[in-house]
């Protein structure tokens, strides 16, 4: 098999070459076989379960239907790039605060998510909201404390906006 | 492994998940996300068939792959060629004969995933493709040849009990048919194998639910000594059952000892379907017979749970399934006839609920039939039929679990029901959600009932232990136990036993490891009870010693000691001293092992007490159907749960919901569907699992109701959210529509048609 390529990608507003690799890997297999950032997770490979979540220039996607080599260009942000002084996102501590984490394989994917989301619409409705969950599949929590993550979230920032 | 300090989360407060802040930043490492210096992949060459007779295996091509490192077969495997839970009886790898669709051949190991792709498709297999049998009646009626040395069936299981010749006025049956659900954990099988450098033994990266089992049947395949194998616990995406059993564990090892190199292993999630045995469908024929104010004076039935083509945890899962035959009810009489089968269909065995759910659809179907027979409300028959403690149940064992079935009908019926639909709904809550195809004038509503009673932990005569050491050191505690935790919460709570008993806040835990006793399954329901047992114990001893030092240094007599928040008090003086000063420099170690009560076995009347204990739940449903699309909105689930006591209200309320979103899905949508033994939808594209569109309003009472059996109190709470959820579903669409329903999960045509 060969393994001749070489490009360079641009992650959490890093560059990161990539050698040797196989040119109909993943960006998913990418960042976590190669770039050493195994937060975004695999489940399904279909782009069903949303737990591979990144956003390719803002734009949210699977990246486990993103060939990496496509990605050369692209501005590339993942789980490991939201808080680089290790502290947390006001999403991230609503996640463990309000229980929305149980195994947590499908959370980084979330996370992503309902950022993304709240950077695109600061104050989302119920159906808003599930509407832009819907594509992460969670198979612990039943929703139910995530949604509350979310709506602690929301509700933080209104008030700390007025 | 450090746990962030929290003030007093003792037990009862919602201590948060010592693993959370990882989990969030996705730094917390599963075991698909481990790594090793010069490791290889492993893959694994499985059955495209459900029944066939391998005539050779021509390995050639895979070897000529640049980049493959090994390739085994069964002629490789230099112990046990076979392996499992209860009985032995499935291949490592098939030798001669293929069992069911994706039962693995070979395997290799390579640079790179796609190597090990190129590999396995370069195996040449050639096989003879023999007439699988796939209808289970067929196995009990002996029509079709053994498929395996054993037989086709795996267990038959009467009870009779009473007077089986009695009957009453009031007489209703139903065949009822429930779908084989797949666990769907998120994260998929993957283990990373270190071989010793002198290649005597292995130690073992795993995601599974129980270390020491997967050691023992690891070792025996192997052919090495258990303590040559070491397991550790990979982080978990979930497990609901289906990492009970081996699945890529002797393969990793085994590629990972005759290459020399580390070796990892990670299914796809096409694969996963293959390599995780899935929730029994089942066939469950019910005939009850009543008086005509609907008290329950016969049950008939006849149960048959698929097994497919190896026997797993079969033969418990048919044990529970007729051991529940009467559910929450009292029954003075009944005849039960229960087959496990074996046949070419995908093997099945643990998954949540393990053989109760398919028992709670049949006799809540039953309840319904028997309310409509009497003209009594379906809430007031299940009440007038409730078990109580200290009633015998149709095995003869007494019920001795604290039984507050009455409270959790009566706190579920006073939770309020949603508002009606407006007419002008959002479109997203309609039924078929982001299908956005519902009509409002075709919608109806209905509302629906399911109770249900599970046993907790394991039954039948197993010595189900746990063990759990506790050391203090310096004011601090570790503490150290091989118990799977999968997402449950083990984490959270053993420590919030150990600030209780000990008064120390600072807790840590040990890696999750077989360098200890055995912690038993995390399933059943049974890690609270049972590693919470062991810690509950391990910390107990460690007091006392802490007591004795205390007391000799200060001449207080240590029985009068007790603890007092932080603080060590004389209980009937002024003697008061805080638990940080009292164990400066000293170090206190001690290993508990807990057992519940013994249990037994079955006679072939199935008589016996082979249950330890039961947990009990109500769920009220409240659903939409869109009868033109046969699209059903699942809007509201009220429910009241025994929970014995609550230890982490959070925790609680998360198995709840969690619970009852998987029993939605087997009410709606998910079903592994198998036509002539193969699997037509592995896939999270054809497979549909509940999103955040499908989740419910979830309307949640506790019932604290302390059980002196338990060592807490408190009762597992992790699978009885998900058994009478789905009855409660399918009774509401029953009662939406009119019609008569008798299957899981509901599809657009039984609605429909």
């Amino acid at each position: 098999m060969s393994q001749h390529e070489y490009y360079s990608l641009t992650v959490n507003g890093e560059q990161h070459p990539v050698q040797d690799a196989w040119i109909g890997e993943s960006l998913l297999y990418v960042l976590r076989e190669r770039l050493g950032l195994p937060g975004s997770k695999g489940a399904c490979e279909q782009g069903e379960c949303g737990s591979c979540t990144v956003y390719i220039d803002n734009a949210a996607v699977c990246s486990c239907l993103v060939m990496a080599a496509t990605a050369v260009g692209s501005q590339i942000a993942t789980v490991e790039g939201l808080n680089t002084d290790g502290s947390l996102t006001d999403v991230q501590q609503a996640f463990v605060t309000e229980g929305a984490v149980q195994c947590g394989f499908c959370t980084p994917g979330l996370v992503m998510a309902v950022h993304h989301l709240l950077d695109h619409n600061d104050s989302p409705n119920e159906q808003e909201v599930k509407e832009a969950l819907s594509g992460n599949i969670c198979r612990c929590t039943g929703y139910g404390r995530i949604f509350a993550a979310v709506e602690s979230v929301i509700s933080v920032r209104k008030s700390s906006a007025s | 492994m450090t746990i962030t300090k929290t003030h007093r989360d003792v037990l009862g407060a919602s201590a948060l998940r010592p693993d959370g802040v990882a989990k969030v930043q996705g730094d917390f490492s599963f075991s698909s996300d481990l790594h090793a210096e010069n490791m290889l992949w492993g893959a694994t060459l499985r059955s495209p068939h459900p029944y066939a007779r391998i005539i050779s295996i021509d390995l050639s091509g895979a070897w000529k792959i640049a980049g493959v490192e090994c390739v085994i077969t069964a002629d490789d495997v230099p112990g046990q060629l076979t392996y499992g839970l209860i009985s032995e009886d499935q291949p490592v790898f098939a030798k001669d004969v293929v069992r069911y669709m994706g039962e693995p051949i070979a395997a290799v190991a390579a640079d790179h995933p796609e190597t090990c792709r190129r590999a396995l498709a370069a195996i040449k297999v050639e096989y003879e493709i023999l007439e699988p049998l796939t209808d289970p009646e067929r196995a009990i009626d002996g029509s079709h040849p053994d498929i395996h040395p054993d037989g086709n069936i795996i267990r038959h299981q009467r009870i009779v009990s009473g007077d089986i010749t009695a009957t009453a006025p009031i007489v209703v049956e139903g065949t009822y048919d429930i779908g084989m659900q797949d666990q769907a954990f998120l994260g998929t099988e993957s283990a990373l194998a270190l071989p010793d450098h002198d290649g005597s033994g292995i130690e073992v990266f795993v995601a599974t639910q129980w270390l020491h089992e997967d050691r023992k049947q690891m070792a025996k395949c192997l052919g090495l000594p258990e303590e040559k194998v070491r397991l550790v616990l990979g982080g978990v995406g979930g497990a609901f059952g289906a990492r009970e059993d081996i699945s890529l564990q002797v393969h990793t090892a085994l590629l990972a000892l005759r290459t020399g190199r580390p070796v990892k292993m990670q299914y796809g999630r096409e694969e996963s379907f293959f390599g995780h045995v899935h929730r029994h469908p089942a066939q469950i024929w019910m005939r009850h017979h009543a008086t005509e104010d609907g008290r329950i004076v016969k049950i008939e039935a006849r149960m048959v749970f698929d097994g497919g083509a190896y026997s797993s945890t079969s033969s418990a899962v048919l044990i529970n399934g007729v051991t529940h035959t009467q559910g929450p009810y009292q029954c003075p009489n009944a005849v039960v006839d229960g087959y496990a089968t074996r046949t070419n269909n995908p093997p099945c065995g643990a998954m949540r609920g393990f053989g109760v759910v398919q028992a709670c659809f049949a006799h809540e179907g039953q309840m319904d039939k028997l309310a409509v027979a009497t003209g009594i409300d379906e809430v007031e028959i299940r009440l007038r039929n409730i078990i109580h403690t200290g009633d015998t149940m149709i095995t003869g064992q007494v019920l001795e679990s604290v039984a507050p079935v009455e409270r959790c009908i009566r706190e579920t019926a006073a939770l309020p029901l949603p508002a009606e639909m407006s007419s002008h709904p959002h479109e997203l809550d309609l039924p078929g959600g982001s299908g956005r195809t519902a009509d409002r004038r075709h919608i109806v509503r209905g509302i629906g009932w399911g109770v249900s009673m599970k046993n907790l932990m394991y039954s039948e005569g197993f010595d189900d232990y746990s063990t759990a050491r506790c050391t203090l050191t310096n004011g601090k505690v570790e503490l150290k136990f091989a118990t799977s935790e999968v997402g449950q919460g083990f984490v959270t709570l053993a420590p919030q036993i150990a600030r209780s008993i000990l008064g120390v806040d600072d807790v840590t835990y040990d890696t999750i490891d077989t360098q200890i006793g055995s912690a038993g399954s995390t399933s059943a329901s049974r890690q609270t009870w049972m590693s919470g047992g062991a810690v509950d114990g391990a910390c107990r001893l460690v007091r006392e010693r802490l007591f004795e030092h205390v007391g000799a240094l200060h001449g207080v007599d240590p029985l009068r000691l007790g603890i007092d928040d932080t603080d060590i008090i004389d209980t009937i003086g002024d003697f008061r001293i805080s638990v940080q000063e009292a164990c400066a420099d000293l170090s206190i170690s001690e290993t508990f092992e807990y057992h519940h009560r013994p249990t037994e076995d079955l006679d072939e009347n199935g008589q016996g007490n082979c249950h330890v204990a039961f947990a009990f739940v109500a769920h009220r449903a409240v659903v939409d159907v869109d009868i033109e699309l046969g699209l059903v909105k699942v809007v509201q689930i009220a429910t009241a749960q025994d929970v014995g006591r609550v230890l982490n209200p959070m925790s609680v309320v998360g198995q709840i919901e969690g619970g009852i979103a998987q029993g939605l899905g087997l009410a709606v949508m998910e079903e592994i569907i198998v036509k002539d033994g193969k699997v037509r939808n592995p896939s999270f594209t054809d497979y549909l699992l509940p999103t955040a569109l499908d989740a419910p309003q979830v309307l949640i009472s506790m019932i604290e109701e302390p059980d002196p059996q338990a060592p807490m109190g408190a009762k597992g709470v992790g699978e009885a959210p998900c058994i009478s959820v789905t009855p409660a579903i399918v009774a509401a669409i029953r009662n939406a529509i009119g019609k008569p329903i008798d299957r899981c999960p509901v599809r657009p045509q039984d609605i429909c048609f």
